[in-house]
């Protein structure tokens, strides 16, 4: 018994901003899947199912926005299911619906990911009131700057760290068009002048808040064979979690993490990332998260991770590219971030991502996580398919 | 590809008006420890856990992740979750089981209604631009499909008080209404008190197992013949609310239609709703609907579905069916649908 191999054969987002006032939460979502499906050349009648995913439902105040949602996506009479595993929900999605056609119980799956956020005020809206949480956090980089302070503290990494992040994914985010942030005079000097807004993470190293879309059309063998433009294939996917807090918790490099890079290395038969994975896109929403994943994620030694960074291993041109799109640090509708990351990933291995294309991209990793460090989804995705 | 996976164990919690001495984890652990205890599998020993639930009931983002303190995932587990009903879960986990990823999954769901108001809450699933700002409740679109229904010569007020005191005559243990209810008032005409589901908070879980394993966990599996689930328009106004074309579809998809069942657990949280169901699944007098009393004796809110599943099974597992039809509801007036059809092992 072998599973059906998984081709992306589609891929469709809308420009990220701030707001998209001329767009209903449905006309968002068919922008994003209708590029989807004029990328692979289908028709609505080509999808046999619908798997959609996004972060809480508070962000724009509509509860299971899917019921909603059917017509616009075109799943009246399909199957559409609604996936939400926090913030690696994008991630989560796409290999929910990858399974359908690995399974073989579909063959043309549409997989979509989407936040409005301008429909609400998302730091408080993940600001959760007492009796769940002490009241000291304001929105996510409240959560996290500590465990970057940890990571700095643990590896003696030099200060001047995140910033470097933060350039490069911004200047990265200018050779694509759907970023949301294209700041054009971006320095690094600008960065590190930013206001410090959650010690030791600055403004310009944190995520915007964007409204946006992306979506993916998987199919399999047969599918992938009619498909006009190279396919990305799936050669390996895996979730993990473990929870919120506990005693013992690694908050700095979560064991979820690693049990779920190893999952999919063992799928994809992967025996050194550093070497075997040419690039990797992954959930940097605030600098520093970009050394502390390339230990998670076994692309470092442990404590080595920030020097990749300093010594410019991760930019488009260097060794190990991290960050193609801009990243989270430049757009961030946050039930879509993960489906942009494996969307991105899947455009590197096709070779379609034009300006910020890194060449002979073979095997790329696309990486998205959520809650408190504490839900991981990964996939990798190849120029090849499995076993060819 | 086939591979043969069942539901091996089910557990559920009584289901409550208000469970505000507890959490969501409170709630939820006790009913954790019976299915599992059910098979003798500990939360390392499953391959993959899914689970379903809706923050707009707990009234905060995501509230699920707290519940998986009550799975216990650590080492880390291979796990997702649906923001919907907890048989969308067990759909999610037969996927999984079918393509080989895992050979059991354990799935569960909660849901809380008590801390809001129920039927207000609702209506922010509907269309935010041009109906949830009316505020039309869950009983109130109930209500026009039941009078679609009346006004179709499909059914009248005494046939929907009838299937009311049937669904409440059982002796179903975690029934939270049970026994001789008053049919009451107009809650919206044409439904009355007795239309209604009660309004509770509880939870529901089962273990899912591939092949042979099915068979070390259980004596007698139910085994998943088919399952399948569609979803239909948003907008009342261009359904057919007499019919759920979606549910009749899921059914052919699940093999429903290819022999007949001898028992259903429809999750229909009106009377009226049964018969929307009876007609789309072309269930007759022959096969048993919802012995457990279905929803309209506990309707946990993101449970309800999942237990409709538990609940067939169940009866499978203890030799009472053979072949039984099992449906799960989402979304206002039947919009989303799924159908799995389980079997026994001959006797």
């Amino acid at each position: 018994m072998s599973k059906e191999p998984v081709a992306v054969v589609g891929i469709g987002q809308t420009k990220h901003v701030a707001a998209r006032r001329d767009v209903s939460i449905a006309g968002l979502v068919r922008e994003a899947a209708v590029r989807a499906l004029d990328d692979a050349e289908l028709t609505w009648a080509d999808i046999d199912a619908v798997v959609i995913g996004k972060a809480p439902d508070f962000f724009e105040g509509v509860m299971m926005p899917e019921l909603y949602l059917a017509d616009a996506l075109g799943a009246v009479g399909k199957p559409m299911l609604r996936v939400h595993t926090a913030g690696s929900v994008g991630g989560s999605t796409a290999l929910v619906a990858a399974n359908l056609v690995a399974a073989r119980v579909h063959s043309t799956v549409l997989t979509l990911a989407f936040e409005k956020q301008s429909e609400s005020n998302a730091m408080w809206g993940l600001s959760l009131p007492i009796p769940f949480q002490q009241p000291l956090l304001a929105g996510a980089g409240g959560f996290f700057a500590p465990h970057v302070r940890a990571y700095m503290r643990r590896t003696g990494a030099p200060d001047t760290v995140g910033s470097l992040v933060a350039y490069k994914d911004r200047r990265n985010a200018l050779k694509n068009p759907y970023a949301h942030l294209h700041e054009h005079d971006i320095t690094l000097e600008k960065v590190q002048a930013s206001p410090m807004l959650w010690d030791p993470i600055r403004y310009s190293e944190t995520c915007p808040s964007s409204d946006g879309a992306c979506a993916m059309v998987l199919t399999d063998r047969a599918g992938a064979a009619r498909a006009p433009r190279p396919p990305a294939w799936m050669l390996g996917g895996a979730m993990r979690s473990e929870p919120t807090l506990f005693a013992g918790k690694d908050a700095v490099s979560p064991q979820a993490g690693k049990d779920c890079a190893a999952d999919v290395y063992r799928q994809a038969q992967i025996a050194d990332p550093r070497r075997d994975i040419d690039a990797v896109e992954m959930y940097v929403p605030f600098s520093w998260y970009e050394p502390m994943w390339l230990e998670n994620l076994g692309f470092a030694e442990e404590g080595e991770g920030w020097k990749l960074t300093e010594a410019g291993v991760t930019e488009l041109d260097g060794d190990l590219p991290v960050n193609m799109s801009g990243g989270v640090l430049s757009t961030n509708p946050i039930g879509a971030s993960g489906m942009i990351r494996f969307a991105e990933a899947a455009l590197q291995a096709r070779g379609q991502a034009g300006e910020h294309q890194v060449e002979g991209a073979r095997k790329v990793l696309g990486h998205a996580y959520g809650g408190g460090s504490q839900f991981f989804s990964m996939w990798l995705v190849g120029s090849e398919p499995p076993d060819a | 590809m086939t591979r043969d996976i069942a539901v091996v164990a089910f557990a559920q919690s009584d289901t409550l008006r208000s469970s505000e001495e507890v959490s969501e984890v409170e709630m939820l652990m006790p009913v954790l420890h019976d299915v599992l205890a059910q098979t003798g599998l500990k939360t390392a020993d499953i391959g993959f856990t899914c689970s379903g639930s809706c923050d707009y009931l707990a009234g905060r983002a995501f509230s699920f992740t707290l519940a998986l303190d009550g799975v216990g995932a650590w080492p880390p587990i291979s796990e997702s979750h649906v923001e919907t009903d907890g048989a969308w879960a067990l759909y999610e986990a037969w996927t999984k089981l079918l393509s080989g990823d895992a050979d059991t999954a354990l799935v569960y769901s909660y849901g809380k209604s008590s801390p809001g108001s129920l039927r207000d809450v609702l209506t922010r699933q509907l269309d935010p631009y041009y109906v949830a700002p009316l505020w039309p409740d869950s009983v109130a679109l109930a209500a026009l499909q039941a009078q679609a229904l009346i006004d179709a010569g499909d059914t009248d007020e005494r046939e929907l008080a009838a299937i009311g005191a049937r669904s409440r005559a059982t002796d179903n243990p975690r029934a939270q209404l049970k026994g001789p209810v008053p049919q009451g008032d107009y809650v919206v005409r044409p439904l009355r008190t007795g239309d209604c589901p009660p309004i509770g908070d509880g939870a529901a879980a089962v273990v899912l197992a591939a092949g042979e394993r099915a068979r070390e966990l259980c004596e007698r599996p139910a085994w998943i013949r088919g399952i399948d689930h569609r979803i239909e328009a948003h907008s009342l106004g261009v359904r057919d609310l007499t019919d759920s074309p979606s549910a009749r579809l899921a059914a052919e998809r699940a093999g429903a239609f290819e022999r007949p069942v001898d028992t259903a657990e429809l999750h229909a949280p009106f009377s009226s709703q049964e018969v929307v169901l009876r007609k789309a699944l072309g269930l007759d007098d022959a096969t048993r609907v919802n012995p457990s009393g279905g929803a309209l004796a506990a309707n946990p809110m993101m449970a309800a579905g999942l237990a409709r599943i538990g609940e067939a099974a169940a009866r499978i597992h203890r030799g009472e069916s053979d072949r039984a039809l099992a449906h799960a509801t989402s979304g206002p007036c039947l919009q989303q649908n799924l159908v799995a059809v389980l079997e026994g092992d001959p006797r």
